[in-house]
């Protein structure tokens, strides 16, 4: 991480950090009430380097063409509402930073694949939840603690699972698997991670009933380790390291 | 009247148990691919690097491979790890690339036969292989057999 500090500020760094220039956004845009097909739309947008995508977005939305239409929520790379496709790869738009990205050709835009499109950058997340709902994302204890205690687990089994406790269920490694664009039938990488999440937890008794589910022919043996998944993920989760000890996890029969 | 589920309703049916053909599909996949690095390698060894190389293949060298039990499940090894390795990797892809639907169902078929018929004619060919088959006419023989 790197963050402007008062000793850099020399006269040529201030100057590149506060020159403003022009950028040019290619969105793919989609009207349902108007369009049959989506197109692409160019603008051009002046930003700083700090900038990030969300904030050219913003500048469109708010300066240039009211009807753009995208999801946002925090702004801050947590809640997970605006994964979009960035020059071609799946990005959290306000994790995005402009100097990060080659200006000199334009940015293109769109809404992230494999979802039903419902209009410009708003996708139907309907199918990816149903996904998510199915492989049972919650505590299930067939034990209670002793009365007056909490349920104990050790710095070593919290460990175990910390890599999938991270999703922020953004979409963007699922929308990003080539298998999950074929039919939409595959559980896709996020409902693995978050019941991997739970497989993995010492406290959880049910890691047996997700592990049957996802023994499933739309299961994890549909992956095809791409990696598309964990290049995708904005919290940068090894996505494909967690569906390959689920498919272990399978085959031994427990967790 | 819409009829809400109740909370821990699966969204689709639990997968019933028994043989999971997928899983061992999977499995099927990564011990045939360790056992073909040795098969094919041995295979390419033996047969373009050891003595005169690729100038000692021909019809004799083939035959004289086959005459060797050694060799001939070597080879059928092979051919059924590779076949079976290969039919299984295009049935992925055809799930890939089709929806399910009667396309789906031709090509899997397609893919099932071509695989049946060239594991039974592999092995048929390297099992009953006969160099110098008894009454052939003469000019027909390689040189090397007796009758020639």
């Amino acid at each position: 991480m790197t963050t402007a500090t008062l000793e850099n500020t020399s006269a040529g760094t201030a100057d590149a950090a506060t020159r403003s220039f022009t950028v040019t956004f290619l969105i793919r845009r989609f009207d349902p009430d108007v369009d049959t097909e989506p197109r692409w739309q160019d603008f051009d947008v002046e930003m700083y380097a700090t900038d990030r995508v969300l904030d050219a977005l913003h500048k469109i939305k708010w300066e240039q063409d009211g009807s753009l239409t995208f999801r946002r929520s925090c702004a801050h790379g947590i809640c997970g509402s605006d994964a979009m496709r960035i020059n071609g790869r799946n990005r959290l738009a306000c994790k995005t930073l402009i100097k990060d990205l080659d200006i000199s050709k334009p940015i293109y835009v769109e809404a992230i694949k494999g979802l039903p499109l419902e209009k410009d950058l708003v996708v139907d997340m309907e199918p990816f939840f149903a996904s998510y709902r199915e492989v049972q994302p919650f505590l299930q204890s067939t034990s209670a603690p002793a009365p007056g205690k909490e349920r104990v687990q050790s710095v070593a089994e919290r460990a175990r699972f910390d890599d999938t406790t991270k999703c922020i269920l953004c979409a963007a490694c699922t929308s990003s698997c080539p298998v999950f664009w074929t039919d939409g039938q595959y559980f896709g990488p996020a409902a693995i991670v978050n019941a991997h999440r739970f497989i993995f937890d010492s406290r959880d008794d049910e890691a047996k009933v997700r592990l049957d589910i996802l023994n499933d022919k739309e299961g994890v043996w549909r992956c095809r380790t791409t990696f598309n998944c964990t290049d995708a993920c904005p919290r940068g989760i090894e996505v494909t390291k967690a569906i390959a000890e689920v498919k272990q996890a399978i085959l031994r029969g427990k967790p | 009247m819409t009829v809400i589920d109740s909370p821990r309703t699966p969204a689709r049916p639990a997968r019933r148990s028994g043989v999971n053909l997928e899983k061992w599909g999977w499995v099927y996949m990564r011990a045939s691919g360790v056992l073909l690095v040795v098969l094919i390698f041995g295979h390419l060894f033996v047969n373009l690097m050891v003595g005169e190389g690729v100038h000692a293949i021909d019809f004799g060298f083939v035959g004289g491979k086959w005459a060797d039990p050694f060799w001939q499940w070597w080879d059928v090894l092979m051919l059924w790890l590779a076949l079976i390795h290969g039919t299984n990797g295009m049935r992925t892809l055809v799930n890939d690339y089709t929806n399910p639907g009667m396309v789906q169902k031709v090509l899997k078929g397609a893919l099932l036969v071509s695989a049946v018929v060239l594991l039974v004619l592999g092995t048929l060919v390297v099992f009953t292989f006969e160099p110098c088959p008894a009454g052939a006419p003469a000019d027909l023989l390689p040189s090397f057999c007796p009758a020639a």
